[in-house]
Parts: C-alpha cells; sequence; structure tokens
C-alpha cells in the first residue's frame, strides 16, 4: 500500500453558525496531485488552514506527513509549503527581497540562498521583475512569485489555494506544467480551484459542496460513475425545452450550451435518447446525440442533487 | 532555542519596509523636531507681561509712579485703563486683562503710614498703618496667574520715594541647585526625550503586529517556522536605534538652542535611554497583540500617551499628585525615566544609585515580551 501524506477522519469545523467544513474524510498519496474543487464558501480553504495547521478542527482527526495537528504543526511547517489564496507576500518589498525574507526566514544558509533563489527566478521566469515591488507585479507574475516563496524550502507536500484565480488561460496552462513537474521530482501537491479544466488535471479530486465531500476518485472513475446519462439536443427553441425537460422527475438537469442542450437523464433508463424523443416537449427536427459525460457534469449531479 | 537569522530576516525586512515609508520616516525625525521647539519655547512657567489694567480713583502722581515701578517687575503690563469698577471686572470676564490694579483715593496717606516705607513712627499694630497701599482684582481661575500676581503682594516700594532700601532679612536662605536661573527648559527638555519616546515608540510597534494582519501578510508569516519571540525582538530591534536617533535630537538642540546642560555621562544616558525603549517597545507590542485594527492600536497608544504626559512628573512634580494617581504613575515606564533621565542629564547621578526605576524598566521589558510573544498564536482562530 503506498504511503499516505494526509489522512483525516470527520474532519470539521464550525464558525459561530456557520459549518464551514462538516465530516471531511481524506486519504492522499504520496506524490499525488489532489484537488479541492467545489464552489464559493464550500469551505475548500478552510480545509486547507486546518490541513496546514492554521486553524484548530472543532472536531476530527488530523494527520500530515505522519504528523499529528494541531499538536505538531511546529514540526509540519518546515515540510510543508503553502501558498494563500489571496497575495501574502509584502507588497512594499521587491520580488527579491521577498524570496530573501523567505529563504533566511526557511534558515538556508546565504550560499544555499542566493543559489535556490537565482534557480527559482529563472525556473519561474521572475528574472526581469526581480527589482520590481511585488505589489507592482502583474496577476500572473504575483501568482508566481507565490509559488517561489511556497517551494523555497523544498517542501515534501505543497498547499495551492486557488493559485489560478487571477491568471490568463496560457499562464495557466504553464502553470500546470510547473506543478506537474513538481510532482514528478516527488512533490505532493493538494490545490483548490473551481475551474473543471483544472479539476480534470488532477490526479484525484474531492467535491464539496457546503462543507461536505460529495464525491471523489480519479477524474475518470467519477465521469465513469456519474449517476447519469448525457443527451445534447440541437433545438431550435433550447430556452422554452429546458424549461419544459426540467418539469421531468427523470432529468437531472438542464444546460443552454449557444443552440445545444446538454440534458443529463437519470442513469436508470436505459435508453435515455428514446426516452427524450418521445417527451412531447420536442419537435421532430430536433436532434439528439449521445455524449461523453464531463467533469462539470459530475459536479452538476453531485451538487445539484441537494441544492435543488 | 532563538534562531538569530530568523530575527535577523525580520530585522531587515522592516528596515526595507521603514526606509520605503516616507511618511513614518519622516515622523521619525519631525516628531522631536517639532515638539521640541514647541515645548522649548512656548512652555514657560515663569509668567512675563501678564496684560493688566488700572483702576485709578487718586488721579495723582503718586499713583503713575506706583504704576510703573509695578510695570518695571515685568510680571505685568498695563494695557487699559478703566474709570469703573463694572467696566475693569467685565474687562477680567472677557478676558481682555488678567487682572486690574485698583489704585485708592487716599493712596498717598497709605503709602505714607506703610511700614515698608519706613517713615513709621505710629506703631505696626495702628488700624490705619496695616492697610495696603492698592488692591489687585485677578482671575483666579488661573493659578499661574494668580501666583504670578500674589508674588507681586511684597513687592518693595522704597524706590517709590527715593529711600534707601529698608532691607529685611529673610527667614530662609534659598540655594537652587542645577538649574540657579530657573529656566523652564532646563526642565522641560530632559522630561521631553520621556515624552516622545513614549509617544513615538509606542505607536510605532503598536501597529506592527496589527499590520501584517491588515495587509494579509499573517496567513504567510505563520505558515513560516518563525516563533513569535523572534518575530517580536526582530520588529523591536530597528526601532531601538530609532528611539536613540530621536534622543540625539532632542538633547543635542536642547543643549544648542536651550542651552540644556549634560550633566551627567553618556553612557549612563545610553543606558538609561537603551532601558526606557525597550519598555515602551514591548509595551507597543503587547498593544499590537491586543487591538484588531490600526485604529484600535493608535487608541490605545493615546491611552498610554495621556497619563505619561500627565503623571510622569512631566507638568506637574510628582510628590504633589494624589496618592491613586502617583500608583498610577508608578506603572508607567516614563515615570521612572523622567527621573532617570532628569538625574543623568540635570544632575549627573549614576545608575547604580537609581537602582529600583532600572529594575522596574528592566522587568516591564521582560514582562512585554514575554507577555506579547504569549499573545501572538501561530494560528487564525
Ligand atoms: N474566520 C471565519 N469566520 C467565520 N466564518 C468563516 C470564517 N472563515 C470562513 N468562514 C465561512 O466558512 C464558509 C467556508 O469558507 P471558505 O473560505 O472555506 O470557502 P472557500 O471554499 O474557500 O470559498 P472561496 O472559493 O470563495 O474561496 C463560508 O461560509 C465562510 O463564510
Ligand atoms: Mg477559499
Amino acid at each position: 500500500m503506498t504511503e499516505l501524506v494526509i489522512q483525516a477522519q470527520t474532519l470539521s469545523r464550525d464558525f459561530a453558525d456557520v459549518k464551514a467544513v462538516q465530516g471531511l474524510d481524506l486519504a492522499v498519496e504520496k506524490g499525488c496531485i489532489y484537488g479541492f474543487l467545489g464552489p464559493n464558501g464550500s469551505g475548500k480553504t478552510t480545509a486547507i488552514r486546518m490541513l496546514t495547521g492554521l486553524l484548530r478542527p472543532s472536531a476530527g482527526e488530523v494527520r500530515v506527513l505522519g504528523l499529528k495537528l494541531p499538536q505538531a504543526a511546529d514540526e509540519l511547517r518546515l515540510r510543508i509549503g503553502y501558498m494563500t489564496q489571496k497575495f501574502s507576500l509584502y507588497d512594499d518589498l521587491t520580488v527579491k527581497e521577498n524570496l530573501r525574507f523567505i529563504a533566511s526566514v526557511y534558515a538556508l544558509s546565504p550560499r544555499a540562498q542566493k543559489a535556490r533563489i537565482d534557480e527559482l527566478l529563472d525556473l519561474y521566469h521572475l528574472e526581469a521583475q526581480q527589482q520590481r515591488l511585488a505589489g507592482r507585479l502583474s496577476g500572473g507574475q504575483r501568482q508566481r512569485l507565490s509559488l517561489c516563496a511556497a517551494v523555497m524550502h523544498k517542501p515534501q507536500l505543497l498547499f495551492l489555494d486557488e493559485p489560478t484565480s487571477a491568471v490568463d488561460p496560457q499562464n495557466r496552462r504553464d502553470f500546470w506544467e510547473q506543478l506537474f513537474d513538481l510532482s514528478a521530482q516527488g512533490t505532493s501537491i493538494l490545490v483548490s480551484t473551481h475551474y473543471m479544466d483544472e479539476a480534470e488535471r488532477c490526479h484525484r479530486l474531492a467535491i464539496l459542496e457546503y462543507g461536505i465531500k460529495r464525491a471523489d476518485g480519479t477524474p475518470e472513475e467519477l465521469m465513469r460513475n456519474l449517476g447519469a446519462q448525457v443527451v445534447e439536443i440541437a433545438s431550435s427553441d433550447p430556452r422554452r425545452l429546458k424549461q419544459r425537460l426540467l418539469g421531468l422527475p427523470q432529468v437531472v438537469s438542464a444546460a443552454q450550451l449557444g443552440s445545444r442542450l446538454r440534458v443529463l437523464v437519470d442513469a436508470a433508463i436505459s435508453d435515455p435518447v428514446a426516452y427524450l424523443s418521445h417527451q412531447s416537449a420536442l419537435a421532430a427536427d430536433d436532434a439528439l446525440t449521445v455524449v461523453r459525460p464531463s467533469l462539470e457534469d459530475v459536479f452538476v449531479v453531485s451538487t445539484g442533487a441537494r441544492s435543488q | 532555542m532563538i534562531a538569530l537569522q530568523r530575527i535577523g530576516a525580520v530585522l531587515s525586512k522592516e528596515l526595507i519596509q521603514l526606509r520605503r515609508d516616507r511618511m513614518t520616516f519622516g515622523m521619525i525625525v519631525m516628531i522631536p523636531l517639532i515638539q521640541l521647539l514647541l515645548f522649548g519655547y512656548a512652555i514657560n512657567t515663569n509668567i512675563r507681561h501678564i496684560p493688566v489694567g488700572v483702576l485709578d480713583y487718586s488721579h495723582s502722581g503718586l499713583s503713575r509712579v506706583l504704576i510703573q515701578t509695578v510695570e518695571a517687575t515685568q510680571v505685568v503690563k498695563f494695557t487699559q485703563r478703566f474709570s469703573a469698577l463694572e467696566a475693569a471686572e467685565a474687562a477680567i470676564a472677557n478676558a481682555e486683562v488678567r487682572a486690574v490694579l485698583i489704585i485708592p483715593a487716599d493712596v498717598s496717606q497709605r503709602l505714607a503710614r506703610h511700614p515698608t516705607v519706613g517713615l513709621g513712627s505710629p506703631p505696626a499694630s495702628d488700624e490705619l498703618t496695616a492697610r495696603p497701599v492698592a488692591q489687585w482684582l485677578a482671575d483666579g481661575a488661573d493659578t499661574l496667574v494668580a501666583a504670578a500676581i500674589r508674588s507681586l503682594r511684597g513687592m518693595p516700594l522704597t524706590e517709590l520715594l527715593d529711600k534707601p532700601a529698608n532691607r529685611t532679612t529673610p527667614t530662609f536662605e534659598v540655594t537652587l541647585l542645577y538649574n540657579p536661573e530657573q529656566r523652564t527648559a532646563v526642565h522641560i527638555v530632559p522630561g521631553l526625550v520621556a515624552v516622545i519616546l513614549t509617544m513615538t515608540m509606542i505607536m510605532f510597534t503598536s501597529a506592527a503586529i496589527v499590520r501584517e494582519r491588515e495587509r494579509g501578510n499573517m496567513e504567510m508569516l505563520i505558515t513560516t517556522p518563525v516563533r513569535p519571540v523572534e518575530l517580536m525582538l526582530g520588529k523591536i530591534v530597528p526601532y531601538i536605534f530609532i528611539g536613540a536617533v530621536q534622543v540625539a535630537i532632542i538633547l543635542g538642540l536642547g543643549h544648542v538652542l536651550f542651552q540644556v546642560p549634560i550633566n551627567g555621562g553618556l553612557l549612563q544616558l545610553a543606558a538609561a535611554t537603551f532601558l526606557f525603549i525597550t519598555a515602551s517597545l514591548s509595551l507597543g507590542l503587547v498593544i499590537s497583540t491586543l487591538a484588531k485594527n490600526q485604529l484600535q492600536s493608535m487608541q490605545m497608544t493615546v491611552f498610554v500617551l495621556l497619563p505619561s504626559i500627565l503623571l510622569s512628573g512631566f507638568m506637574f512634580p510628582y510628590e504633589g499628585m494624589p496618592v491613586a494617581a502617583q500608583s498610577i504613575a508608578e506603572a508607567l515606564p516614563a515615570t521612572h525615566f523622567m527621573r532617570l533621565i532628569r538625574g543623568v542629564v540635570l544632575r549627573d547621578v549614576e545608575l547604580v544609585q537609581m537602582m529600583p526605576d532600572v529594575s522596574w524598566l528592566a522587568l516591564f521589558t521582560l514582562a512585554g515580551l514575554t507577555l506579547a510573544s504569549l499573545r501572538f498564536k501561530k494560528r487564525l482562530d
């Protein structure tokens, strides 16, 4: 059996009347990129803060890198890296000054500091900005700087909280290449996101909603085990069709994509195309195709059920 | 174990931030400079040229000479002349004048019989000779003005009549040590060091931790292995130097502009200042761990600053305060430092002779640093 870098049982955290995280069970394997996928307020940040020892759980057990939290939080700090959701380095320090501060705080020797900082500036394409104040960087540069700081001491486990929220698609792709490089070098990564394409790149992921884990597994497993079938209907009046279909108990959801309608039909229906074409709502020339489920469909099925 | 490298990291980061913060950087020099000029020139307990009026019922040559003699003391300056008592009282009420000299119609007779003039054949117990020459009506609400006018009560009148001085032997002889010319600045300037250091040191550090929180750096900072004590030490060390610069500005300029002597040894001065700076800084850190935002930290700074100005002995002598105020004063680092710095600068006292104050400041620093470190939790909840 492979080594687990994160183990959590029934992890919960309440803030006054808000249950930010409820009964979260987690098992993250070494070397894996694990994703937290969830809408705003679903408890991603709160869960990460508990896993990094910054917040004490209201209930539950956590072991990270074999260390029991919150007792061993100080020891854990030397072995993990954490990139916060909000930029948390110093705006009034330059890129290089920020990195030097981080390197000294992690007690890198002056010699090692210089080498490591140069290496990181080169790796994350920040040499040109090294004398620039962090507060004046673009969103993408700032995010790369945060990543530099988080990996400065070569942590075994990296926590990234919505690292790409202010980044354009090209930079996002590059960023993920860098994550795969880190992963290939043996770093385990836990990353939160609300982008489907990013979630799909993870080795495994958990879908969170209202602080509850709705589903977890590899993206393929999740899509394979989707409790619904996906049919796309090309229609002349998709808006009206959507309203009518949503009234059917067997239709889990219907979403408009331009002139098409993406309909999720309960898995209990053996032939969804036949089922749908018999509905009076459909016009004769509406074309129906069964398509491969996407992660978004998984997200809709696993979160939609209880919110409707 | 405390790692010097991590303290150094925090320290150099603070220095860089301080250098980029023009406002704060300017304050370091401007606060002592401006306060010194304000206090040095404005605060003066030797009152001179109080505007007063005169109500002369006698209209004699003698009353004119009397007025000139009184004005020659430089305590008062006659700016108005009244013909009725009501007008005089109204002028005091409106603060046009602070006092009025009422010269009675029979001023010549009164003066002739006045004992200090020395014509006195009649015995001193005589009803007539016991009468004063004239009357002062003063605004008694301002105790300093009242005291100045009162000091005129026994002024000699011999020169008024070109008589040789009829000197009386004083009951006590008074020798004024350390400040024989009685210049207020000599007393104020060393005390100003305590007030300004209290203000700037507490103000700068009280924002230190709060600022990390407000600017969103806290989550990163507590994820790093930096320990609370290291953070606290790294944050106060730069300000020790800044405090030293401010002391040099105040005492140096005080020496040049107001001739305030520096009688004690510089080493004694440095040691006393160091003790007080660290005490103020650690108090600032404690405030910083208590306050939720920079506004609160400012309010708490003022809360400490006011009693430090009023009760530390800067404005009023400690001995004259009620016991309750004295015990509050005893708790304030400024009170102890006020004694130390006045002792060292004016009276050349050695710190070993003032151990109670020295140890209070040292203990205060230790307690403050410990409390701030304990209160600083490396967690978000
Ligand atoms: N310190 C706090 N005090 C009170 N409530 C909090 C606190 N932190 C989080 N919450 C609440 O807990 C819930 C989960 O918040 P959390 O920040 O973990 O969500 P998230 O998934 O990270 O959201 P986002 O995508 O917007 O970052 C929210 O309802 C939030 O209001
Ligand atoms: Mg979040």
